[in-house]
């Protein structure tokens, strides 16, 4: 994921994607998104609770120690 | 090529704790590595012992896991054998600055083209918990019960003093610039240094009370400022952040090429 | 055809044979009395466009050999007691990746500084257990020059054939002595160079799968094989494993690629062994002195022999029970406190006709000193 290409992007053309097997519960995505989007679930693992106040800036993916969220381009 | 593409997916999800800061510092790497386009046939990792070491068996490099605190002398035979190549080189605590101190100096010494990404956690995980010559005065370790009475290293100042000729640090909150600070340190011809501030929320943050991942990670944000900010002239204690020095010096690789010539040049 | 004839010291010629042999690149730290390697192969080393490192310690040293040799070069380090002791950690690393490299080890006397200037062959169990856990180690020495630079080659040979650290243990009279060399001519002494792997890119490469003949195909860092390379047991891709089955394969491989032959790694020397009622059984310079007496007393009919080792590990133990079978004595001539007697001990059918002539006091052991012994052995008082 290269940021320049980031900014263009229209709001809903990304997609997070989540590797639950890979996600430790950490909860450092919960906690830095600026929108608030994502979310911890009753088994400790990130879920998305809130798609559609995503900005894609990506520091949940670039900050996930376990290298377990993705954000694709659709 | 995706992030993923770099890593030995088999070997996931990886042995760090939740929340580990090195975790942060290998997805960075690769972004950079991404961003630069580098060929992974082109990329030898070679890391010594404990948490950090455990980066070079989780990528898809040439990778060679050596011995606690010598990753920089086997990286020196490697990097001379093959000068063509990147040689990374993730150390931790003990690695850098406690048993690999003199592998350190020597390699910055030298100004030989390696990049040293040293993940200072302030301890050592691996084995539990035992105060490092990178951990604060004051701060409680299993081998530090009544509080650290060790002075802590200076990495930047000790790598800048060595004659490291790329020298930088970040935080793993700070990841945007780390990825930018790894893409300028592998790219630097010469001695490279980048010291990541890394949160170990099991043993220094547990042992201290310094709160969680998230928490640790809020110190990182509001006790480093970039470097050559007013902030810092208003609060001294601040620990600045960004590239200290970035310069041209005879690389090692280079001036041995030229005494072959010479040598060559005498027969 | 008219050789080149050197005269020169032990440790120079150690240097032409690493050359001869193909060595691409050097790491050392200066230390009586090997220092002289490190001296030459500073100048000579570049002038075939080979590279040369002085690194900050000799455990450095050790630890870039084996990174250089991981890219596929030829790689060598030299050093004397104290630098071997710090190379043992990586000396094992060498051992459990299965990195081809070459220690040279020139003994002076120990324990600790000791004596630097002086002669010793007290290395000769370090050299065997020197590093942490069981391990197999190929050991080879020398008594003169011409031996020095054939050991030399053989070295590399070694290991290269095995993929294994080959320490060479000289010792400070053979060192520091000047004699003749009669240089080979190129290609007189055959090379044994790096098995490369035939597997093609994009196909499953396994660095660490033995071949039927127990020796593994390599690829160089660089090349199109990604692979891992540690210390830890480690399973055919090289990554890290407690898999009990695989941790006892590769204990049982690294030990047996070496220990199961013998006599293939054997390199001895014999003298007048037919008809011996006594054996003298040396090697390095303490051999010298060996063969001196052993030729001068044939002349007044004593039935003396001499087996001169070359491998000391692994230990040649068939070997010498079977030529020391018919001999009334064995007399094991080293400078330590019996280091080889013990293992000749063990190897012969009655080791209380095994015994000792040495000396631990910086100084060479003489024909004199050994003709004393064999006098206090047939009972004639000295």
């Amino acid at each position: 994921m290269k940021s320049k290409s980031k900014k263009d992007q229209g709001k809903d053309r990304s997609h997070i994607e989540i590797r639950r097997d890979w996600c430790k519960g950490c909860g450092i995505c919960v906690a830095f998104c600026p929108k608030k989007v994502l979310a911890l679930d009753e088994n400790e693992k990130a879920i998305i609770e809130r798609p559609d106040e995503c900005d894609q800036c990506g520091l949940c993916e670039l900050r996930c120690p376990d290298i377990a969220i993705e954000i694709t381009t659709l | 090529m995706a992030v993923r593409d770099y890593i030995r997916e088999r070997f996931m999800p990886h042995i760090w704790c939740a929340g580990c800061g090195h975790g942060i510092v290998m997805n960075n790497l690769i972004r950079a590595i991404e961003v630069l386009g580098l060929k992974k046939n082109d990329i030898v990792m070679v890391s010594g012992i404990g948490c950090s070491a455990r980066i070079s068996g989780y990528l898809d490099f040439h990778t060679l896991h050596t011995l606690h605190g010598r990753a920089l002398a086997f990286a020196t035979g490697v990097k001379l054998g093959r000068p063509d190549l990147h040689i990374i080189v993730p150390m931790g605590d003990g690695d850098a600055t406690a048993i690999g101190g003199n592998h350190f100096i020597h390699a910055a010494r030298r100004n030989i083209d390696i990049t040293a990404v040293i993940m200072n956690n302030h301890i050592y995980g691996m084995t539990g918990g035992q105060y490092s010559p990178l951990s604060v005065y004051g701060r409680m370790a299993t081998t530090a019960p009544f509080g650290n009475i060790d002075q802590a290293f200076d990495i930047v100042g000790l790598a800048q003093s060595a004659g490291a000729s790329f020298v930088a640090r970040t935080t793993s909150y700070h990841a945007t610039s780390m990825i930018k600070i790894f893409q300028k340190a592998i790219t630097h011809k010469g001695f490279s240094v980048v010291e990541v501030l890394s949160q170990c929320p099991t043993y220094y943050g547990r042992k201290n009370r310094l709160g969680d991942a998230v928490e640790m990670m809020e110190f990182f944000k509001k006790n480093t400022t970039p470097l050559g900010s007013a902030a810092k002239e208003k609060n001294p204690d601040l620990i600045e952040r960004g590239i200290f020095v970035q310069e041209d010096r005879p690389e090692y690789c280079a001036e041995y090429k030229k005494i072959i010539k010479k040598a060559m040049g005498e027969q | 055809m008219n050789k080149k004839t050197l005269f020169l010291q032990g440790n120079e010629v150690c240097v032409e044979a690493a050359l001869y042999a193909g060595l691409d690149f050097f790491a050392g730290y200066p230390i009586t009395p090997s220092t002289e390697i490190v001296e030459h192969l500073a100048s000579r080393l570049p002038q075939k466009g080979g590279c040369f490192i002085q690194m900050e310690d000799e455990i450095a040293s050790m630890c870039a050999i084996i990174g250089a040799s991981l890219t596929g070069m030829k790689a060598m380090t030299a050093t004397s007691g104290p630098g071997f002791s710090l190379m043992q950690e990586a000396i094992g690393y060498a051992v459990m990746a299965e990195i081809p490299c070459v220690i040279v080890n020139v003994q002076r006397g120990g324990p600790s500084t000791g004596m630097p200037t002086s002669v010793s062959q007290g290395d000769v169990m370090q050299a065997r257990w020197g590093t942490h856990g069981d391990h197999a180690i190929i050991t080879l020495t020398a008594s003169n020059h011409q031996d020095v630079f054939a050991m030399t080659v053989e070295a590399f040979n070694l290991a290269e054939t095995y993929r294994t650290p080959v320490i060479l243990l000289l010792d400070e009279v053979v060192g520091h002595m000047r004699e003749k060399l009669l240089m080979p001519e190129p290609a007189e002494i055959p090379l044994i160079e790096r098995l490369h792997t035939s597997v093609k890119e994009g196909t499953d490469y396994h660095p660490y799968l033995p071949r039927e003949d127990g020796r593994l195909p390599m690829s160089d860092f660089g090349g199109v094989h990604r692979y891992n390379v540690t210390g830890l047991v480690h399973d055919m891709w090289g990554f890290p494993t407690n898999n009990p089955k695989i941790a006892h394969g590769l204990m049982r491989h690294i030990v047996d690629k070496i220990e199961n032959r013998v006599s293939e790694i054997t390199r001895v020397k014999e003298y007048f062994l037919d008809d011996a009622e006594g054996i003298l059984l040396s090697y390095g310079s303490s051999a010298r002195s060996a063969l001196h007496v052993v030729k001068n007393r044939r002349k007044s009919g004593e039935r003396l022999g001499l087996l001169e080792l070359q491998t000391l590990w692994p230990f040649p133990a068939e070997l010498v029970r079977e030529r020391c079978a018919h001999a009334k004595y064995v007399l094991v001539v080293e400078l330590n406190m019996g280091q080889i007697l013990q293992e000749v001990k063990k190897a012969v059918d009655d080791p209380s006709k095994v015994f000792l002539a040495n000396k631990v006091d910086g100084t060479f052991i003489t024909p004199t000193d050994i003709r004393n012994v064999i006098r206090l052995i047939l009972g004639k008082g000295v």
